[in-house]
């Protein structure tokens, strides 16, 4: 899991150009919208790409991903439960 | 003829990866040949900064934008209401530079980021967030910079009272190739306070 974050937090600074972060400003537990890193609805669009992209998950209920995309915690630990599903 | 109660306060014009503000030299990449990225990220860490979602813009966003910047460095603008203030915009390849990269992402998981920006006149979408103008504005697509019409389109949403301050001008992108010709144009004199004409606004663009 704690790999996984690690990875989340170098592809989503890749995939969202967040030029001025760096992985160790992330927090594994800090809100990724609003208050946190600031993301918008675009980047949500983007976030969803990315586990496509990276992660070969597809989205299945769109009313799940404010929980899905909270934090990079609730990120990995939806990965995590795919993958087991697709083993 | 100049006319009366219109004025151009400021000036910016960036090409061939220098900028000049009011007619003198304020940048000059150090490398000349540099890539257009590296150009633009160079204005935005010299007259910006603190702003993350430059780096999301496409470059005709980001060169509009960092223009703007510099053309108002030292011209505050929170004297005016959003709505009294206007942006006038002109290119010849609208965002085609955007639209091709977008296109090629097409060929496997269209990009929601470059989407957004595949119309010219997000750049003035931009330009307002950051500086909280809402009056007037337009985008207009030609072949070349009409200056009289530009400018002159600005001077009449002033003279009408529908603005009192336009940011107007000629932002134009595609590849690496690149030019920015701003000009602030206000009701009020202050900083250069030359009294507009088509024919000022043309010696200041030369």
């Amino acid at each position: 899991m704690e790999k996984l974050m690690q990875d989340l937090k170098v592809q989503i600074i890749q995939q969202l150009n967040l030029q001025e972060v760096k992985p160790e400003d992330i927090g594994d537990d800090q809100p990724l919208f609003k208050e946190g890193l600031g993301l918008d609805s675009i980047d949500a669009l983007e976030l969803i790409v990315l586990l496509q992209q990276y992660h070969n998950i597809r989205i299945a209920k769109p009313e799940d991903g404010p929980n899905i995309f909270y934090s990079i915690r609730t990120m990995a630990e939806y990965i995590t439960a795919e993958k087991a599903k697709q083993a | 003829m100049s006319q009366q109660g219109i004025y151009i306060n400021a000036t910016c014009i960036i090409r061939h990866h220098s900028v000049d503000r009011n007619g003198q030299p304020v940048y000059a990449h150090e490398v000349p040949q540099a890539d257009l990225q590296d150009f633009l990220r160079g204005l935005y860490d010299r007259f910006s900064g603190q702003y993350p979602k430059f780096h999301k813009m496409d470059l005709l966003s980001k060169l509009g934008w960092a223009a703007t910047e510099i053309l108002l460095q030292d011209m505050p603008m929170d004297q005016y209401t959003p709505e009294d203030t206007g942006v006038i915009l002109a290119n010849a390849s609208s965002s085609l530079d955007t639209d091709e990269k977008y296109f090629d992402t097409v060929q496997e998981i269209a990009s929601p980021a470059l989407f957004v920006y595949t119309l010219p006149n997000i750049v003035i979408g931009e330009i307002s967030i950051r500086h909280k103008f809402k009056g007037e504005n337009a985008f207009f697509v030609a072949e070349r910079f009409d200056i009289p019409f530009v400018t002159g389109y600005a001077a009449q949403l002033l003279e009408s009272g529908a603005v009192k301050a336009v940011v107007c001008g000629w932002v134009e992108q595609y590849h690496a190739s690149h030019e920015a010709a701003f000009y602030l144009m206000e009701t009020a004199p202050r900083g250069m306070a030359l009294p507009y004409s088509a024919e000022t606004a043309e010696k200041l663009y030369r």
